[in-house]
């Protein structure tokens, strides 16, 4: 006897899409001069049409931005702008599910995810800043410490409204006002946004939104009245934003790619390691820059991993993403589907071994197996690039030594995972890995209060916790910080 | 049909105490007058007894566990939440206390106003504490040795006789996951009533938050030599009276503090121990 899953899909009505959208400037929607479309990457249905941002856009929002900064925000006490705060997190748990719907229509990721743990955590972002806000005093950066002004910031698609949350909420609770531009793909929770903004009576232009491409985001990031850059995206990209503001005094935080390392040691509990592995990697469509994009298991249970993972990975239910039982969505763009399958050309290529169970997969939309090679090889370049996506790269070792030097041997050093039974292990592992987030027998945790960002060319500071606090207020002791 | 205008009586409540999250009277049968400044009466408030004291402690030390262990950000949603309660009843609050106490209409206002910021401020805590008390201690061997601060239990608290210090005391020892009784002076009774009936209706789980109305004379004594009682607030206690309240409450080793009026972390941590850990580091 075989149980099958009935559909059982989420309401798409209670949300309401306009035709068009613009920008959103000084506390309100302005009508954008050209626009593209967004499209549904599970149906390839166009969902609206987004302003394209240009050069003029920007500067007026920066304007707004930099009035709302002298006129209302910094004039403000700490308490008070951690009310607003408080606001914008309770309006965003009351249109929680508005929230996960638009996400999901407009990212592919499954509703599940959004539902729970995307716009949940968002709401607990701006919780969580808005206690900061009148103790910023205790953040350990000395007395009174001040914001920067106007901050730049560029977020990613993988998780939309999330890296707003994680953007908008510390820059606000510092004190400073923000000119933000979402990913060109997935604009329209970061619209709706905007209108959470307007119902809780925030000061016009404290938040402004540019919609846009990457020439919006380099209108942003060379603007001079912006005094600080926040940017979530690629490795490429945030080394030409570096360049591009070496020699002015602007500060940067740059939260970029991954290889995460998912390092699984013999004595680790089998069924929960498959587990984390499955999260660690098929998690959000392998769209996460802390990814466990390799896994790097002890020789002596790699085949048992393997083949449970095999069987796990045989269940995982890639579809609908409106669907509440699905497990894995849509990838977000044609373009990163053919990175995608680019890479995954390169591994077979190179000589590994590509497996990934059958699934139907719709004709409408971008889709992607869940896909692992084995046999894989340091030099390989499916075990040195960020794919993003659903393909998992494995590789073994013989002594614990051995795993470190391999997880380490990366440009990147975002994440890294580890699993085994034994406390100490765990701990000597995490002294030696070089990730600025390790996970121990567990993988993808994100809470508002722990700290978030990479070693090496995984980018610069962090978000989160105290440590984020950091990226929006002035060190007193460093130069070119005014 | 009557045609003079009949003025209205006004419907009056009845004060009682507030444990485990519903209203009894004092199990002793007691109460006292309270009076308006001008000497009007306005209510016969529960005088709390020695019993009902003890029966707080029980449901207090019950409640415990269960608040200390939901997460830091449920915690702070709840006590955000309690404020959300206050906001729309700050008329209330402004009234009664211009009524009961010495202060003007303006400065009752001005206090409440403060108070619910007040109060917004300990709920922010809940999730920032660890990040500014705890630490990891770079120890001298292959160890990773960590302290993180935890509540106490349960803590009583001798209030001031002015509502905003009655919320600061208030604040400090619930939002770190102790459970309170707090002992309510004479007229405070009025607006920390109405506190009682927001917490009614703010999600805060039953017996974490008790009051009992009375005199501190009596009260605090009893709650000093109570032996399941961790800690104990005695800023409302005057100087004098504070050493053989600290004498009673050696029985035990209560952790006793006086503070000034004013908000501090120094003041919630003063209800939460260090707890230290040690963890070998090896292959």
């Amino acid at each position: 006897m075989t149980f099958e899953y009935a559909p059982a899909p989420e309401s798409r009505y209670i949300v309401s899409i306009k035709p068009k959208y613009g920008h959103f400037i000084n506390g309100s929607f302005v009508a954008g001069k050209k626009h593209f479309p967004t499209i549904n990457p599970a149906t390839e249905e166009i969902l609206s049409h987004i302003a394209l941002g240009g050069v003029t856009d920007v500067d007026k929002a920066v304007m707004a931005a930099q009035k709302a900064y002298t006129k209302t925000w910094s004039k403000l006490s700490g308490k008070e702008r951690g009310k607003y705060l408080y606001r914008i997190s309770r309006i965003l748990q009351e249109r929680a599910r508005e929230f996960a719907v638009l996400e999901t229509l407009d990212n592919g990721k499954p509703i599940r995810e959004t539902r729970d743990i995307d716009i949940p955590l968002v709401a607990a972002h701006f919780f969580y800043h808005a206690g900061w806000a009148d103790k910023l005093d205790y953040a350990g950066l000395g007395h009174s410490p001040k914001a920067y002004g106007v901050a730049g910031q560029i977020i990613p698609w993988n998780f939309p409204l999330l890296m707003l949350a994680w953007k908008v909420a510390p820059a606000l609770a510092t004190g400073n006002t923000v000119v933000l531009k979402p990913a060109e793909t997935t604009s329209l929770t970061a619209l709706l946004f905007a209108e959470v903004c307007q119902q809780a009576e925030l000061p016009e232009g404290v938040v402004n939104i540019v919609t846009g491409d990457g020439s919006t985001g380099a209108a942003i990031v060379n603007h001079p009245k912006i005094h600080k850059i926040a940017f979530t995206g690629s490795t490429d990209v945030g080394k030409k934003i570096a360049r591009a503001i070496a020699s002015t005094d602007k500060k940067a935080t740059l939260e970029l790619g991954g290889k995460g390392a998912n390092i699984v040691f013999d004595d680790a509990p089998v069924d929960e390691t498959v587990e984390g592995i499955v999260n660690g990697i098929f998690f959000n469509q392998g769209h996460v820059c802390c990814a466990g994009s390799r896994l790097i298991v002890q020789e002596s249970v790699a085949e048992e991993i393997i083949e449970k993972l095999k069987v796990r990975m045989a269940k995982i239910r890639v579809g609908d993403p409106l669907d509440k039982n699905t497990d894995l969505g849509a990838i977000n763009s044609k373009e990163q589907l053919l990175k995608i399958n680019k890479l995954s050309a390169v591994g077979d290529a190179e000589g590994a071994e590509r497996w990934s169970p059958q699934c139907k997969l719709s004709d409408k939309g971008f889709w992607f197996p869940p896909t692992i090679f084995t046999g894989v090889t340091q030099a390989n370049r499916i075990a040195q690039e960020e794919i993003f996506g659903p393909v998992l790269s494995v590789l073994t070792f013989r002594t614990p030594q051995e795993a470190i030097d391999k997880a380490n041997n990366s440009p990147f050093g975002l994440s890294a995972g580890i699993w085994s039974e034994k406390g100490s292990r765990i701990f000597w592992a995490s002294q030696h890995l070089k990730a600025g987030v390790i996970w121990a027998n567990t993988f993808n945790k994100f809470d508002p209060a722990s700290p978030f960002g990479g070693y090496k060319e995984s980018g610069w500071g962090r978000e989160g916790g105290k440590h984020g606090l950091a990226a929006y207020l002035k060190n007193g002791k460093e130069t070119g910080a005014k | 049909m009557a045609t003079k205008k009949e003025s209205r009586v006004e419907v009056k409540k009845t004060y009682k105490l507030f444990i485990n999250g519903a209203f009894p009277r004092s199990e002793s049968g007691r109460v006292f007058e309270v009076t308006a400044k001008n000497g009007d009466f306005i209510a016969n408030s529960a005088l709390a007894s020695r019993k009902d004291l003890r029966d707080a402690v029980t449901v207090a030390r019950a409640a415990q566990p269960g608040w200390a262990k939901a997460t830091a950000y449920n915690r702070g949603q709840i006590l955000y939440r309690i404020a959300e309660m206050m906001e729309g009843r700050a008329d209330q609050f402004e009234s009664e206390i211009a009524l009961s106490s010495q202060m003007t209409p303006t400065k009752a206002k001005a206090l409440v106003s403060e108070a619910i910021d007040r109060w917004v401020w300990y709920a922010g805590w809940s999730d920032k504490l660890q990040a500014v008390s705890g630490a990891t201690n770079p120890v001298s061997g292959p160890f990773f040795n960590f302290s993180i601060a935890e509540p106490q239990g349960v803590v009583a608290i001798a209030s001031a006789d002015n509502f905003l210090e009655f919320i600061d005391a208030l604040g400090a020892a619930i939002v770190s996951g102790n459970t309170a009784i707090v002992l309510v002076p004479g007229a405070l009774a009025v607006p920390a009533m109405s506190f009682a009936e927001v917490l009614a209706t703010s999600d805060l789980p039953a017996g974490v938050i008790n009051l009992l109305t009375g005199s501190l004379d009596e009260l605090a004594p009893w709650a000093a030599s109570h032996m399941d009682i961790d800690g104990f607030d005695i800023s409302g206690i005057a100087k004098k009276k504070q050493g053989a309240l600290k004498e009673a409450g050696a029985e035990n080793l209560k952790r006793i503090h006086s503070f000034e009026s004013g908000k501090s972390p120094a003041r919630i941590l003063a209800f939460m121990e260090s707890k230290t850990v040690w963890h070998p580091v090896g292959i």
